[in-house]
This record gives structure tokens, sequence and C-alpha cells, in this order.
């Protein structure tokens, strides 16, 4: 039998010291979910240039690539969407009443995770653009 | 019975759906970052192959879908984090409308592009 916690506020930033694997985990979701939905909009932004036709499009987008940023932003892009991901299905699993004794495990779990797919993405992500 | 913990409100249709938009994202994002990203590299992306691939009916639809529910898990996760932090009254209102007309101009947006890019 599981049991909730009242560990106070957890959008009183202040009391990071104290925050729990949980916490983190709650933390970071709401982060990497905040940069998701900001890229979103600036997606849909830059394949609007498929409107002004194919040239305009294949411009901007070999354009973005070529610039060494973009790539680097990309493996940013990448570590979000891929803890946002495995901390989502954590999550789900947890909603359904599974896992919620070893949540501070899955989290780990999803954070070494995500660092495992992230270094092993970094060469396909960079490739020709240093 | 083990007693729920989330900081959603459990029972609501949003708190629903925002779990069933999570659990088609998780496959379809990853699916499109593998896509983009592996199969097609980033770089090589160009208007040709974009319209290849929208030309097949079930990947224009699932992309119009990823849309949808992308735009909808993140504006309501952007809505329900407001919440949290205790937003209330005009301010909370505020937050429904802008949210509500920003994610539909997206959608609408998007589905522009989508368009464009299969040639329809």
């Amino acid at each position: 039998m599981s049991q909730s916690y009242d560990r106070g506020l957890i959008e009183d930033f202040g009391r990071w010291r104290e925050f729990t694997a949980g916490m983190w985990a709650w933390v970071f979701h709401k982060f990497t979910g905040w940069v998701l939905i900001g890229y979103l909009f600036t997606h849909i932004a830059v394949l609007s240039t498929s409107l002004q036709g194919a040239e305009t499009f294949n411009s901007t987008i070999q354009g973005l690539e070529s610039l060494a940023l973009v790539r680097l932003l990309e493996v940013g892009l990448l570590a979000v969407a891929v803890f946002h991901i495995l901390n989502g299905i954590r999550l789900l699993f947890v909603d359904l009443g599974v896992g919620l004794e070893s949540q501070d495990k899955s989290f780990y779990a999803s954070l070494v995770l995500t660092g495992v797919i992230v270094v092993a993405s970094v060469p396909t992500f960079v490739s020709g653009a240093f | 019975m083990a007693e729920r913990y989330s900081s959603f409100r459990s029972g609501s249709t949003a708190w629903l759906l925002q779990r069933i938009t999570a659990a088609f994202l998780v496959v379809v994002l990853a699916f499109h970052f593998f896509n983009l990203h592996f199969v097609t590299h980033a770089a090589d992306i160009e208007f040709a192959g974009s319209q290849a691939r929208m030309q097949n009916v079930g990947y224009f639809v699932t992309m119009v879908l990823f849309l949808v529910t992308a735009t909808f898990h993140g504006v309501n996760g952007i809505y329900n984090a407001l919440v949290n932090q205790g937003i209330e009254g005009n301010a909370k209102r505020a937050a429904q409308v802008v949210l509500g007309v920003a994610g539909l101009l997206l959608v609408v947006q998007g589905i522009r592009v989508a368009i464009a890019l299969a040639g329809f």
C-alpha cells in the first residue's frame, strides 16, 4: 500500500535544495515541456517557408543546417525530447498505478538513458557541420 | 488501491486527453526524430523529399494528427503549469484565451504547411 506525502509547494523553487528525486523529475518535465512547445512554434514557422515554394524552403533548411550552432541546438532538443518521452512513459505508468514505489529509480534510469542516447547520437547530428 | 499522486486534476476530460495524447506522442515523436535525423539526415532535407513523404496518405494523416495532439498536449501542459503556479480569475481567463488562440493558429498554419508540402 503506497501513501502520498506532503512535501510542501514544489512551485517554491527557493526550496530547491530540499527537492527529492520525484520533485526534480517534475521540474525537469515542466522545463522540457516548455522547451518543446516553444520549439513547435519555431518549427512550424521555419517549415512555413514551404508556402513560398521549394527554393525558399530548401535554402532556409540548408542555411540553418550549415550553422554549427543550429546543430548543437538540435542535440539539445534531442536531449530535451528524449527525457520528456522517457519521463512521460514513467508518468503514464505511475498514473496507471505501476511503479510508484520505485519512481525515484525510474527517474534516474530516464536520466541515464537520455544521456546514453544523446551521446550516441552526437556524431549523426553534427556530421558535416564542423 | 494505491493512492494517486499527480499534479493534474484526475478525472477531468483534459486530464484524460493529456494522457491519451502523451501515449500517442511518445511513439510518433520518437518516430519523427528517428525518421528525420537518422533515416534522412536533417541537413539533407529538401522540398522534393518532404513532398514524397507527405504524399503518402498514411504519413500525411499521421503528421497532421502529430501536429494537433502535440499542440493540445503542449498548450494544455502550459495551462496546467500556470494553474499550478497559482493563477486565478482574470489571469486564468486570459491564459485560456491566449493559449487557446495561439494553439488554434498553430494548428491552422501547420495544416497550411502540410498541404503546401504535400502539394495537394
